[in-house]
């Protein structure tokens, strides 16, 4: 069976600078299943998402490659094609809940306008399905919080309606950008078991956007570990947490904090990795404009 | 009990009211002028002239607030004159609004060529100084009150749209419109639907800031008499008349003076108080 998302050889770059920011990443993500993209700031990881979600911003242009969704190839289709696929199977759960709801209009249409407009649902079924949802993510009074602005919600109520409203049109695929980043610590955990369990409930697909492999340890199948926009390990979590098998993923996952070993833990990358990681990218580029 | 926010609140409450109320008072005088003003404004009485006010000595009943050196009730000619600022206000205001804010939403929204357009625009209108725009503008088309509200919308719509065209670039930068863009609705519909109800306060407060400043315009252009007709009551001509006679009959120029500072301060006063009632994130 052929993945669900299946991302192939996929290159971009800065439009004026020619800054190379993805190299050739591929990655599969079958339906139900979750993947983590892991990296450190700037690696690529949100570019993938947005690149998939057709939302990347004018200064990137994609070089070469392929995003296959449910075997449509996006870069080939006609704009408003490729528009109504991912409005119709995809969602985004984004990374700050306190930007990701518009301010001057109520809750309620914020989920069911797409539901109603853009996938023809009558507004009595969009109006249930998002009190079913609010339910699901367990808001208190779902009816009474579709009538509030957004501004009337803390930061965890409304992280919780952004989950509900991505899983409202029961997507095939949801990219979820860091969505507990701007969350405190015990609001986080609560969020990503809620991800979790709609996840498994619902079959959905999951491309999980973090630096955090603590998260990942959660809540991903299997990840990429991205470095200067390459791919430079692609596994499955247990594999991953067992043995690492690159170098780079290796110091990264002996850089993440462990509250019983601190001595050991919190060590940055050392430099000669960084040095071999480099020359790896560097001969990568040399192939590819050879090739090119 | 009270706490900041409450204070604040309270404060901007007296503020809306009190410019609500004078506004509220002048446009029931433009609306009843006819009715209500004790002396036919344009009446001339060579007899009558340089009336001081009522409580003065030497005035004479009827010419409450005097009359100016032709003999004409300055209270009823305040009156008439409320007719065209207000007139004035509103018409030049809203079109003025319209204009710059769709170029502003347009520019800010959709960039590329479009922005560049309106931005080049923008910038050479800056260049003129806008009264003297006005006055040639007004050269042109003939005196006036379309004339004048023409002249309003041409030299002021940057205002409207710089302002709208920042605010526009800004609601674009946020996740709800990059979410609108993904669940599928058009570009169209994200900026109807996501950006225009956020701009919306920022519109209205400038709609009302326009409305102080289509006054103060009009006032302008009475003064150098290019505005509506010169024997046409309007407080900026009233202005200029009482302006020569300022040592003899200080009351012409003093009482519609005040009228035109108290309507464009409620103005202004006005849209700072509607911004904060209608702003979701202030509220």
């Amino acid at each position: 069976m052929t993945a669900f998302l299946q991302i192939r050889n996929l290159s971009a770059r800065l439009r004026n600078t020619g800054h190379r920011l993805l190299r050739s990443v591929d990655i599969d993500l079958p339906a139900g299943v979750v993947r983590g993209l892991v990296g450190e700031s700037g690696a690529g990881k949100s570019m993938i998402g947005k690149a998939v979600l057709g939302v990347l911003p004018a200064s990137v242009e994609i070089v070469e490659g392929e995003i296959f969704l449910d075997g449509h190839d996006l870069l080939r289709m006609k704009p408003a094609e490729r528009r109504r696929l991912i409005g119709a199977s995809t969602a985004l759960i984004p990374q700050d809940p306190l930007t990701a709801l518009n301010p001057s209009r109520r809750i309620g249409p914020q989920i069911t306008d797409r539901l109603v407009d853009i996938l023809g649902w009558t507004k009595e079924r969009a109006r249930a399905r998002a009190l079913e949802l609010l339910g699901e993510v367990r808001i208190p009074e779902p009816e009474r919080v579709v009538r509030l602005y957004p501004h009337e919600l803390s930061g965890g109520m409304r992280q919780r309606v952004l989950i509900a409203s991505a899983f409202a049109a029961e997507p095939k695929l949801i990219v979820a950008d860091e969505p507990t980043t701007a969350l405190d610590v015990t609001v986080q955990k609560q969020i990503l078991r809620l991800i979790s369990e709609l996840q498994a409930r619902h079959g959905t697909a999951l491309l999980f956007v973090t630096h955090d492999l603590g998260v990942v340890s959660k809540i991903c199948d299997s990840l990429s570990v991205l470095y200067a926009g390459k791919v430079v390990e692609d596994t499955t979590v247990d594999a991953f947490f067992a043995a690492p098998r690159h170098p780079y993923s290796a110091a990264l996952l002996a850089a993440t904090p462990r509250h019983n070993d601190p001595a050991s833990s919190l060590r940055p990358v050392p430099r000669d990795v960084l040095d071999a990681v480099a020359a790896e990218i560097a001969a990568a580029d040399a192939a590819w404009s050879r090739h090119g | 009990m009270l706490d900041g926010r409450g204070a604040i609140k309270r404060r901007a409450g007296a503020r809306l009211w009190l410019s609500a109320l004078w506004l509220g008072f002048v446009a029931l005088c433009a609306i009843f002028a006819p009715l209500i003003s004790p002396q036919d404004p344009l009446a001339q009485d060579l007899m009558l002239g340089r009336l001081p006010p009522a409580w003065m000595a030497g005035s004479e009943p009827g010419f409450w607030l005097g009359t100016d050196s032709l003999g004409r009730d300055v209270l009823s000619r305040m009156i008439f004159g409320a007719r065209v600022a207000l007139t004035v206000a509103l018409l030049a205001g809203v079109v003025t609004c319209l204009v710059g804010s769709a170029l502003g939403l347009v520019a800010g929204f959709y960039r590329g060529w479009a922005d560049r357009i309106v931005g080049r625009l923008v910038d050479i209108w800056m260049a003129f100084p806008p009264v003297l725009f006005a006055i040639l503008l007004i050269a042109v088309l003939g005196t006036g009150l379309t004339s004048v509200i023409i002249a309003i919308v041409v030299i002021d719509w940057t205002r409207f749209c710089r302002v709208v065209r920042a605010e526009t670039l800004n609601q674009s930068q946020m996740d709800y419109v990059q979410s609108a863009r993904i669940a599928g609705f058009t570009r169209l519909r994200t900026l109807l639907s996501e950006i225009l109800p956020n701009v919306l306060p920022t519109m209205v407060a400038l709609l009302t800031l326009e409305m102080g400043i289509a006054v103060i315009v009009e006032a302008i252009l009475s003064f150098v008499n290019l505005s509506i007709s010169t024997d046409a009551p309007t407080w900026g001509g009233m202005i200029a008349e009482g302006r020569l006679a300022i040592h003899q009959a200080w009351w012409v120029l003093v009482f519609p003076l005040v009228a035109l500072f108290l309507t464009v301060l409620s103005f202004a006063q006005l849209g700072d108080g509607l911004r904060e009632r209608f702003d979701p994130v202030l509220r």
